[in-house]
């Protein structure tokens, strides 16, 4: 089959409707390797959400197969961490608590004082040393995310799932937990598929970006590399000769060709198109309209 | 301006003031039209008119069965305490009874869909029926009256739990189920995790309201099966025509109630979490 640490084939998900199944996405084909960031964008409705929750084992799919680490994905597993957009922790337990229930549970023989230990050295990471004691309801929006990403990270799954982590959070607060998730992931070089609506955010955290058409029928057309060197910060990528060749090729992608490019599926091939936005040559992928540089004050699609 | 605590206290204390001034002034015996004879001086006086007594007659009473509350001399002359013990005894027998078959079959009713339908029709048909008349039953087939007064106060807990655990257990966010799930807890662990702490505030509830609904019906199987208890001593001080100790144990049995919703309403407190 395939040499990727993880490999989407063909997959494809229907939702039954009155008149005949919706088909969300179909044929959708991609690989993710051993320690990369993956990022998706797509408009809403184009079934992001369906895959992650497929990868996670939590629904299953039409048809198709998710292969990771040689073996196919059948159900939910310690293997593949998940952080869901509202948080989930569980609110009758103190933030370390909730980070604990997640080592506990990764590594049951463990006794109680190293599962503390590990999980107190993964709030820290977070910034959230001091109030390990705190339960949900008395931390901030952008604090239970936190305990949330380090409830993933602490489990140190083979595959880390964010579902929009970002996306019920202000601009400043995202920005802040960004950094952090850039520090932890130096750290750590997790494997990450990401979901996100926000373009900066995903050029700031990924190595590739796949870009999905819009729904229903929708599919994975662009994998789109982010060629810039690591580390990263939100302060100074905007600087970087490649930030608005990506930028543009990537909302030009949302705004112009998400539509179009469902509307002539069926004549691409399985794998999404690689596209290199920072490469200065011409490449056959690199969309027509490159003298007109996309809306920029658009910054963010939902 | 007193703080409003302090201000309500003192207004229920004059509530309480005004109350026992109006009972003990309209209960107070008739002035005797004429002299007492040597026969009424001989015999006590010439209270002869059936009345309510008054409280602070009742409070003297009070007074003397709560400084000696476990005394046992015999059949129909024991303790207040003791009556009280029994009643308990069998109220949280049959509530802990309760306890252990409504939570489990809660659960299962919240979990399964399946289940909830095949027993919801059994539940609507039992839950309306008042505890008191599985009575007869219960003695016909139990053939001892202790055993059928613990087993009415089993039948009239075990709905409020039943449905409450149902429905808190129902009601957990499916975020958490995924948590479990992402986090391979297999199905008992799920439950005992988090089901059962995130439904625990809606199951304490129930159980709330069946200690409620248990004292309530404790005194009237009491009654009917008669021998000891609190219930048992309501009417049996009727039968002896000392209103006394009617209206003592009336105001005992409000306490022991409220004691008894107390702790649950703090065992509600320690399982409430705020989202």
């Amino acid at each position: 089959m395939s040499k990727h640490f993880l490999s989407v084939e063909g997959l494809k998900r229907e939702f039954p409707a009155k008149d005949g199944p919706t088909v969300v996405f179909d044929n959708v084909n991609f690989g993710i390797e051993k320690g990369e960031f993956v990022c998706i964008i797509g408009h809403s409705g184009c079934g992001k959400s369906t895959i992650l929750n497929v990868l996670a084992g939590l629904d299953q799919p039409t048809d198709g197969c998710v292969i990771m680490d040689g073996k196919e994905v059948s159900g939910p597993s310690l293997d593949r961490g998940v952080v869901f957009q509202n948080y989930s922790l569980l609110p009758w337990l103190t933030a370390l608590q909730n980070v604990s229930f997640g080592v506990g549970a990764r590594w049951p023989s463990w006794n109680k004082e190293r599962v503390r230990e590990h999980s107190a050295r993964f709030l820290d990471m977070v910034g959230l040393g001091k109030a390990q004691d705190k339960k949900p309801a008395a931390l901030s929006g952008g604090m239970r995310q936190r305990v949330s990403i380090a409830r993933a990270f602490a489990t140190s799954p083979k595959l880390l799932l964010l579902d929009e982590p970002f996306g019920a959070l202000d601009a400043l607060t995202r920005g802040v937990i960004q950094d952090e998730l850039i520090k932890i992931w130096d750290e750590t070089h997790q494997t990450v598929f990401m979901i996100t609506h926000d373009v900066d955010e995903a050029t700031l955290l990924s190595d590739r970006i796949l870009l999905m058409t819009n729904g229903p029928n929708a599919k994975v057309a662009e994998s789109v590399a982010i060629n810039i060197e690591r580390p990263r910060n939100r302060a100074n990528i905007i600087e970087h000769p490649a930030y608005y060749k990506i930028r543009n090729h990537l909302v030009n992608f949302l705004v112009n060709r998400s539509g179009e490019l469902r509307d002539a599926s069926g004549e691409q091939g399985r794998y999404p198109v690689s596209v290199d936005p920072s490469a200065d040559h011409e490449s056959e992928a690199e969309p027509t309209g490159r003298e007109e540089p996309a809306p920029v004050l658009k910054r963010q699609l939902t | 301006m007193l703080p409003l605590q302090v201000r309500s206290a003192l207004l229920s204390l004059v509530i309480l003031v005004l109350a026992l001034g109006v009972w003990e002034a309209l209960n107070q015996p008739p002035e005797a039209s004429e002299g007492l004879s040597e026969f009424e001086l001989l015999m006590g006086g010439a209270d002869q008119e059936a009345r309510v007594p008054p409280p602070s007659d009742v409070l003297s009473h009070a007074w003397a069965e709560l400084s000696n509350p476990f005394y046992d001399a015999g059949p129909n002359d024991k303790g207040i305490g003791i009556q009280l013990a029994y009643s308990l005894y069998r109220v949280l027998t049959g509530f802990f009874a309760a306890a252990l078959v409504a939570i489990p079959l809660g659960f299962l009713v919240g979990m399964s869909p399946l289940m909830y339908r095949a027993l919801n029709p059994f539940i609507q048909v039992l839950r309306p029926i008042s505890p008191l008349a599985w009575m007869p039953l219960a003695l016909f087939v139990i053939k001892d009256s202790e055993q059928s007064a613990i087993f009415v106060i089993f039948i009239c807990s075990i709905w409020p739990m039943l449905i409450n655990t149902a429905f808190g257990v129902a009601g957990v966010r499916r975020d958490w189920v995924r948590v479990a799930q992402t986090h391979e807890l297999g199905a008992l662990k799920t439950a005992y995790k988090v089901i059962l702490p995130a439904a625990a505030p809606t199951i304490v509830t129930g159980m709330r309201i069946s200690i409620g609904i248990a004292w309530l019906v404790i005194v009237a199987a009491e009654m009917l099966v008669g021998g000891t208890g609190i219930g048992y001593y309501v009417w049996n001080e009727w039968n002896n025509l000392d209103l006394n100790s009617v209206i003592f144990s009336i105001l005992m049995i409000g306490i022991v109630g409220m004691v008894l919703d107390l702790i649950l309403g703090r065992v509600e407190r320690l399982v409430q979490y705020q989202e």
